[in-house]
């Protein structure tokens, strides 16, 4: 699950459009809570341990609570301060060392992509590191044995899909609606394990990640130009009609 | 010098539009241009590519499917890429194409940007711009590695015909069997509609409140001849409007010459599937909702007296 600040909150600099991102509350993004909610949801059918996984700074030690009284057994978070500017690549490998020391473990759930870049890298990355197989884009899932059949939302086709555990599973927003947190399991959550990781404790190196170890370099990272007239019509439904539709035959948008 | 440009499709179109940004890439940096088709077409069609300008036409016949799953393909598109091969991949950001990209990226130890919407040379620099912080910002980035994977989103360049001398080669390759089985492929429910290319977009919000009452709206989008588009909630949570007319970061990217949002509030997740549309109309009763920040013109007001007042003066105005 990944930490993202909350996107409906960012506001732009007048002059540079560059964003301002500090302060602002962080959260996790849907589609991971999503992937969560699925966890918990095979976990309460077939029974299982649930554990979330984030890599993150700061504030990732109250961020992650959500995720255990969501219902995870027990969560693991890696903080430190080499991870800041990782790239898709070095999070995936953070990603990936932490699950083999959490290993044994037949399912792993992302989201088909974060909320704020929603690169979709992070699944294709970790499979191919682990060497497992991907079943992306999920709305649908069903567990018999050792066997996952998915429905995968393909455009404008579904696919449905057979593999064999262990693998890694991407889901969309479409295969459930994640749970709020009853109080009693957000009372209960700071009880449950939390193993706070460095990259030391799994054997990472720290040029291996971070802004220097990027196969990225952002040059900017602004606020599209927004040129729009902003012409408020407000009043007498039949005014502002009116006066509406002249503008849309003026602008040549209607005949 | 770049050891050449390779592009990869599941559809011809996807291919063209890619392969006309790849020349005009390829010719600022000297790198030969190839494509990679998937599915066991014929020859002669395959020649069809050359008229895009690809120097160089790879056929893979021992994957017979233009769609296989991502492994596979990633496995196609590494054995090509691998050591002296093409440096740069433009992959259409289908989500086939998505999941490949990054599938293959790590198969060969690269950088790799996904949902690319623009692609220049600046300088010697290879700058690719793409959404970031959930629609807020567009990032310009460079991908530092030689090799290079970008999957670029459709319909941001233009197919234009730059016909070469195509050579055709058929390659085989080791590949391991997908160990992802395929059971079934089924169309989804719904009509098919192409949003991407209405010249109007009718999209409609929350601030609809009952299924009965879309009737408006679908009478206005075909006033102007347009099309209905809407937002997450009311595809993925409802189920009032089928999916492929979702507008949105997830959904579909349109730029009509006319686009009318009602009763939206102008979430980001939303916008960015409309913010290149050419003149933005919002009908919202909140005054302070987002949407108004990026609509050239506005009507604070109630949809449900808005609305029916626009279709009575458009029908008197057609008659």
């Amino acid at each position: 699950m990944k930490q993202i600040v909350d996107l409906q909150q960012i506001r732009v600099k007048r002059d540079s459009r560059e964003p301002i991102l500090d302060g602002l509350p962080v959260l996790f993004g849907d589609m991971d809570k999503n992937a969560l909610e699925e966890a918990v949801r095979i976990k309460e059918k077939h029974g299982a341990k649930v554990t979330a996984l984030s890599v993150g700074s700061g504030k990732l030690k109250d961020t992650i609570l959500e995720a255990l009284a969501m219902g995870a057994d027990e969560a693991c978070i890696v903080v430190d301060p080499a991870c800041e500017g990782s790239d898709t690549a070095a999070s995936a490998l953070t990603l990936v060392k932490a699950i083999e020391k959490i290993s044994p473990y037949d399912l792993i759930l992302v989201g088909e992509g974060s909320a704020d870049n929603y690169s979709g890298q992070i699944g294709s990355r970790i499979a191919e590191m682990l060497n497992v197989p991907q079943i992306s884009y999920v709305r649908e899932l069903i567990i018999e044995g050792n066997t996952i059949t998915a429905v995968r939302d393909i455009e404008n086709v579904l696919e449905i899909v057979k593999a064999s555990m262990p693998l890694v599973v991407s889901v969309t927003s479409e295969i459930n609606k994640p749970r709020r947190a009853p109080l009693s399991q957000i009372l209960r959550a700071s009880r449950k394990p939390l193993n706070s990781w460095t990259l030391k404790d799994l054997g990472i190196d720290t040029s291996e990640v971070g802004a220097a170890a990027s196969q990225i370099q952002v040059i900017s990272n602004v606020a599209p130009q927004q040129d729009r007239k902003g012409v408020i019509f407000e009043g007498d439904v039949g005014e502002t009609v009116s006066k509406l539709l002249d503008a849309l035959v003026r602008e040549g948008a209607i005949a | 010098m770049t050891s050449g440009i390779l592009v990869a499709s599941e559809t011809e179109e996807g291919a063209f539009e890619l392969l006309s940004k790849a020349h005009e890439i390829s010719s600022q940096l000297d790198a030969k241009l190839s494509v990679v088709v998937l599915g066991n077409i014929e020859e002669e069609k395959a020649r069809s590519y050359s008229q895009y300008g690809a120097q160089k036409i790879i056929l893979v016949p021992q994957v017979g499917a233009r769609t296989p799953d991502a492994e596979t393909y990633a496995n196609v598109l590494y054995e090509i890429a691998k050591e002296d091969g093409p440096d740069i991949l433009l992959i259409t950001s289908t989500r086939l194409g998505k999941e490949t990209a990054g599938r293959v990226a790590q198969k060969l130890h690269v950088g790799c940007i996904t949902d690319a919407i623009g692609i220049a040379m600046r300088g010697p620099e290879l700058v690719i711009d793409r959404y970031a912080l959930g629609g807020n910002t567009i990032s310009s980035e460079i991908i530092k590695t030689r090799k290079k994977v970008v999957s670029v989103v459709r319909r941001i360049f233009e197919a234009n015909p730059a016909p070469t001398e195509g050579v055709i080669e058929k390659v085989q390759m080791k590949i391991p069997p997908p160990r992802v089985q395929l059971i079934e492929r089924k169309k989804k429910v719904g009509e098919t509609v192409n949003l991407e290319s209405a010249e109007t977009l009718v999209c409609v919000g929350k601030g609809v409140s009952n299924k009965e009452d879309l009737g408006m709206i679908t009478d206005l989008a075909s006033l102007l001849r347009g099309e209905v588009g809407c937002t997450r909630a009311l595809s993925s949570d409802y189920h009032w409007i089928s999916e492929d007319r979702m507008v949105g970061i997830s959904g579909k990217r349109c730029k009509p010459k006319l686009h009318i949002s009602i009763g939206i509030s102008g979430q980001i997740q939303h916008t960015v599937g409309i913010m290149t549309s050419k003149l933005i109309v919002a009908i919202n009763k909140d005054k302070e909702a987002p949407i108004f920040k990026i609509a050239d013109y506005g009507v604070v007001g109630d949809l449900y007296q808005v609305v029916p007042k626009l279709n009575e003066r458009i029908k008197a105005q057609n008659a």
